[in-house]
């Protein structure tokens, strides 16, 4: 301290100092400390910064023209056309009216035909005269009924997790799950055939994405090497990059099934974590329907996390996701439609429950589907001009031409053709539709054909030649 | 200037000092033990009860740990306070566990300090299951626990209480009446589901009649429903506006929005909570200036907001959001989740209670979970829009329509608020709803509980501010009979945990009086009365809400 403030003689002697100084140096350091001055109170360095006026500003708003909301649809739009034209009355079952025409139905995803059974309508009612029909909040919130607890432990039960977790709709579950766990940063690989629902999962958990070729698991290994040299490379951050590898079981766009024994075996190899998709799979493969697991015989433990959606076979609505506790339980506050969204109907819970009921008292009903499967894909097979895409004990088969142009418009155009003859005849029948912009990877034009267990061989056959007939009045036109 | 407009009130009083320090304090203490409790966990001192990943343990943890504990306790817990915040990966992680598969840990120990340390404790505040209609009053399964909130066993006892919980605003969560013996109906007719999405042939006649209902109601061109409220949202937006297009979001609105203006891949801005005067600076910035770097204009402005603020009880400044609207040429997206059929004379939401012709906003969105009992959402708005999104959607493309009975009961409920059943039931409702709100929310303030939000609001916030108040709130209401809603961190800010209460019209006045009754009492117990602000005025026009006042 004291040799900051000089004494009073160290003042003299400064004083000194100054007077004896040669003029220049005085001068040079009177022109610093004035350059310094001129320095701290100049402006600061600006270049090309345009203030506008507010007149200016007017105008620029005045000018601006937004574009229009949404672009005109035509009013013959081919999607408007079938929605308008075709009026469903009643229970989409394996016979529908549309019309007032009753037709049979190949086109609602209806597999194990639970659409109108009796005893699941039985049930929802009973529910209805306890709960009502809406839940009125979300399940943190008042929202979880005893019906909810009821079938997430049933679910559990039934693909032998330790826990599973209820939506309460099928596209959020999956949508959800995935970004509960990845997160910025993490890896997720994925085959690029999956689904829109998980396209949408992926982009919602903001994670790296690699997809690889459809069901080419040379290309996922080659992926997954490559990650394992930029893990050597930065082995810092690779300590707290998850890995995570997500599948469908049947694949809604090919209805083809995943290999799924290869694809625990690179699970292990290269420490990824596994969910499969189960929407078209649960219910449908396996001898007791339990899903693509059941299917290859491979343990459900082996898979990190299972989601399926209660839409399709099961007859219901809603989803689940379903797999160890110490996973799932993770999504009760992670799980963005699970928080925040108000639960399942309670009546549509009991139906579910009811459905589980039915197909674990009948077990048969999954070979007579598959026997429907694979009856349907060899005869679809067999019609000119036309090629099925899928495996053939898949529920869903792909029908598509044989030798597509390379305009999808009018390929479009030809099955739509095709589905109206169908129609006509007493078949319904749908192209498949996708967001032909928007899909990660689009398959070929395709009609979509459902397999309902209930459908008996001659109806089958009718079908069958309803779609022959209508393929060529249309093929024959066209060609 | 609308008429509404004079009557727009709305209030969200300071926070009182001393119970902003108290609060950070309770979080402080609250923080502290949880790490010396998660120390003593990485060390095996305490049993981990919460189920984690599988671990293989190391033999030498004890050891280890015993040493550490004695020696450098007190210097390694401040080292791993002050650590917390920066260092993503626990020390003890690395290099005591090693994980049975080599995986990177699924979680890290960081992202659940909160779920383990301190939700846990008042874990039984939430998702309560019931086992009756979630109506006026609901029966709740009591729940036992036994390791201090990890696990929770379900017990035969039943809680019968009053239900200030649920979105019941109409009271249509029914069991019984007109609406559930069409739904029986409906069911028999068509059974639960259609299975197929609304362009692969699942789009039946009932939802037809549906959407032409809706469009009637709403008094817009043309509607169509998604069978969730949340993928509404998160499955229609990213038909709506898409790169070098911006939106204005609301920065409290809900996730669902937040998710869904994430998916369109637009720029997203946040603007305060309800503060015209931001919205209106931000807009004019963004239309002055375009998008960032290429100054190129934007291709569409899209302002995102709430009818009502599920969190806040506050209403959306319509007549200004529309002015601001109408200035600078943007698209109004306006989410009456919380307000379709629980505002307005008609029960039409914020357009009505506004008086605003619902044509003037560009797109009207709503659920049919709250006051229709019901689940599923709606969009309605021109017929050109309705159209682009029958034929674009993600919602109408990739997932079934909606089951046939949740369908009949928006159909029965809605009819019942038109009007078009032949009774005065709906606007019954719609008046008692109303009443009821008015009331509750006057006596609170008179009490001296500091309470949030629009005089109008079905949903009222009540301030409690302290961690421990939270559950203490919770649990004493329950035990008097009382079945609310408590929110803290992080569905709010740290300090403004809050109760929250849904009015219904299936409340009578005499269970809002008991139910005042029960708050009151917990409200002294927990010295809740923090208000120090003169009792509002608009109370002494509501002539109805005076009278029962004085009797009092």
């Amino acid at each position: 301290m004291m040799a900051i403030i000089p004494a009073t003689w160290d003042m003299y002697d400064m004083f000194q100092a100054v007077i004896q100084a040669p003029a220049y140096h005085l001068i040079f350091e009177a022109l610093l400390i004035i350059w310094i001055f001129k320095l701290m109170f100049s402006k600061a360095y600006a270049p090309n910064k345009t203030i506008l006026t507010e007149k200016e500003k007017e105008e620029l708003i005045q000018e601006w023209q937004p574009e229009p909301l949404v672009p005109d649809v035509p009013d013959d739009h081919p999607v408007l056309q079938a929605m308008n034209n075709n009026i469903i009355s009643g229970r989409p079952d394996k016979v529908m009216v549309i019309n007032g025409k009753s037709v049979v139905n190949m086109a609602s995803l209806n597999f194990l035909g639970l659409l109108g059974d009796e005893s699941i309508e039985a049930a929802a009612q009973k529910a209805l005269s306890k709960y009502g029909v809406g839940s009125c909040g979300p399940r943190g919130f008042y929202g979880t009924m005893d019906v909810h607890l009821e079938l997430e432990e049933r679910l559990a039960k039934f693909m032998n997790c330790e826990e599973a977790i209820l939506y309460s709709y099928g596209f959020a579950t999956i949508a959800s799950a995935i970004p509960a766990y990845s997160k910025r940063g993490d890896v997720i690989f994925v085959d690029e055939g999956v689904c829109f629902a998980i396209q949408k999962g992926l982009i919602a958990s903001r994670s790296v994405i690699k997809y690889f070729k459809h069901n080419d698991m040379d290309d996922l290994e080659r992926l997954c090497i490559e990650q394992q040299k930029e893990d050597k490379r930065v082995p810092k951050k690779a300590k707290v990059t998850r890995r995570f590898l997500v599948v469908e079981g049947l694949y809604a766009k090919h209805g083809d099934i995943c290999p799924l024994p290869k694809l625990v075996e690179m699970k292990w190899k290269y420490k990824l974590r596994i969910f499969v998709e189960e929407s078209f799979s649960f219910g449908v493969l396996g001898d007791t329907g339990r899903g693509v697991t059941e299917h290859y015989g491979i343990n459900i433990d082996e898979i990190d996390l299972m989601a399926a959606c209660l839409e399709n076979a099961i007859g219901g609505a809603g989803g689940f996701c379903c797999g160890k506790k110490y996973i799932v339980d993770h999504q009760r506050l992670s799980g963005l439609g699970y928080c925040f969204s108000a639960s399942l109907p309670p009546m549509l819970a009991s139906g579910a429950i009811q459905s589980l009921n039915i197909i674990i008292d009948d077990p048969g009903m999954f070979g007579k589907l598959r026997n429907n499967c694979t009856l349907i894909h060899e005869k679809l097979s067999k019609i000119e001009g036309m090629r099925v895409v899928g495996d053939p004990v898949a529920p869903i088969k792909h029908f598509s031409l044989s030798e597509p142009s390379d305009d999808r418009d009018l390929d479009n155009r030809s099955l739509e053709k095709i589905t109206q003859e169908a129609m006509q005849r007493g078949l319904a029948l749908t192209p498949a539709r996708y967001l032909e912009h928007e899909e990660h990877n689009l398959p070929l034009p395709s009609i979509r054909i459902a397999v309902n267990v209930k459908l008996t061989e001659e109806e089958i056959d009718t079908c069958i030649n309803i779609v022959a007939d209508s393929c060529q009045a249309v093929l024959s036109k066209s060609s | 200037m609308p008429t509404g407009k004079k009557t727009y009130w709305e209030s969200f009083e300071e926070t009182p000092l001393y119970a902003a320090i108290w609060t950070y304090l309770g979080y402080g203490l609250l923080v502290l033990v949880g790490h010396i409790r998660d120390f003593f966990r990485n060390i095996g001192l305490e049993r981990q009860k919460s189920c984690t990943e599988p671990k293989l343990p190391n033999s030498n943890l004890w050891v280890y740990g015993s040493i550490l504990l004695s020696e450098i306790s007190a210097l390694y817990l401040y080292i791993q306070m002050l650590e917390y915040y920066d260092l993503p990966k626990c020390e003890q992680d690395d290099t005591n566990c090693c994980y049975i598969t080599g995986f990177v840990p699924l979680y890290q120990s960081w992202e659940s300090f909160y779920t383990r340390n301190l939700y846990r404790r008042i874990r039984d505040c939430w998702n309560r299951p019931i086992c009756s209609v979630a109506g006026a009053t609901m029966d709740i399964m009591a729940r036992e626990t036994h390791d201090h909130g990890w696990n929770f066993n379900l017990t035969d006892k039943k809680i019968h209480v009053m239900n200030f919980g649920s979105y019941n605003y109409l009271g249509f969560a029914e069991n019984e009446g007109p609406c559930k013996d069409a739904v029986e109906k409906v069911t028999n007719e068509y059974g639960i589901t259609a299975c197929g999405s609304r362009q692969e042939l699942g789009y039946l006649d009932i939802h037809k009649e549906l959407d032409e209902l809706i469009a009637q109601y709403l008094g817009v061109e043309a509607a169509m429903t998604v069978p969730m409220g949340f993928a509404t949202n998160s499955m229609n937006m990213p038909c709506l506006v898409g790169k070098g297009s911006l939106i204005f979001s609301d920065e409290l609105n809900h996730a669902s929005l937040v998710l869904g203006s994430r998916l369109t891949g637009a720029t997203i801005r946040t603007y305060k909570h309800n503060d015209i005067n931001d919205l209106e600076k931000k807009l004019r910035s963004a239309v002055v200036h375009g998008q960032p770097r290429n100054h190129r204009p934007w291709k569409k402005i899209l302002i995102v907001v709430e009818g009502v603020y599920s969190m806040e009880g506050s209403i959306v400044n319509l007549p200004e959001v529309l002015r601001l609207k109408k200035k600078y040429k943007a698209y109004v997206y306006l989410d009456e989740a919380h307000s379709v059929g629980a505002m307005g004379p008609h029960g039409r939401g914020v357009v009505d209670y506004f008086g605003i012709d619902p044509k003037e906003i560009d797109i009207m969105m709503g659920t049919f979970t709250k006051s229709f009992g019901s689940s599923g959402g709606y969009i309605g708005g021109t017929k050109k829009l309705i159209n682009h999104l029958r034929c674009h959607s993600h919602a109408s493309v990739y997932s079934p329509t909606m089951p046939p009975p949740v369908a009949q009961q928006i159909i029965a409920s809605m009819k019942i608020i038109m009007g078009l059943d032949g009774t005065g039931e709906g606007m019954r409702r719609i008046e008692q709803l109303k009443e009821n709100c008015r009331y509750f929310r006057r006596r609170l303030h008179e009490m001296g509980f500091i309470i949030y939000g629009n005089k109008d609001s079905p949903v009222v916030p009540l301030l409690l501010f302290m961690p421990a108040k939270i559950a203490a709130f919770s649990r004493e209401c329950l035990k008097r009979g009382l079945g609310t809603v408590v929110v803290g961190f992080p569905a709010t800010p740290i300090i403004e945990s809050r109760a929250r209460f849904c009015l219904s019209a299936a409340h009578t006045r005499e269970m809002v009086d008991k139910a005042l009754d029960v708050i009151n009492e917990v409200g002294d117990l927990l010295k809740l009365k923090y208000s120090r602000m003169e009792l509002p005025q608009w109370c002494e026009d509501d002539k109805n809400a005076n009278h029962l006042v004085q009797q009092h």
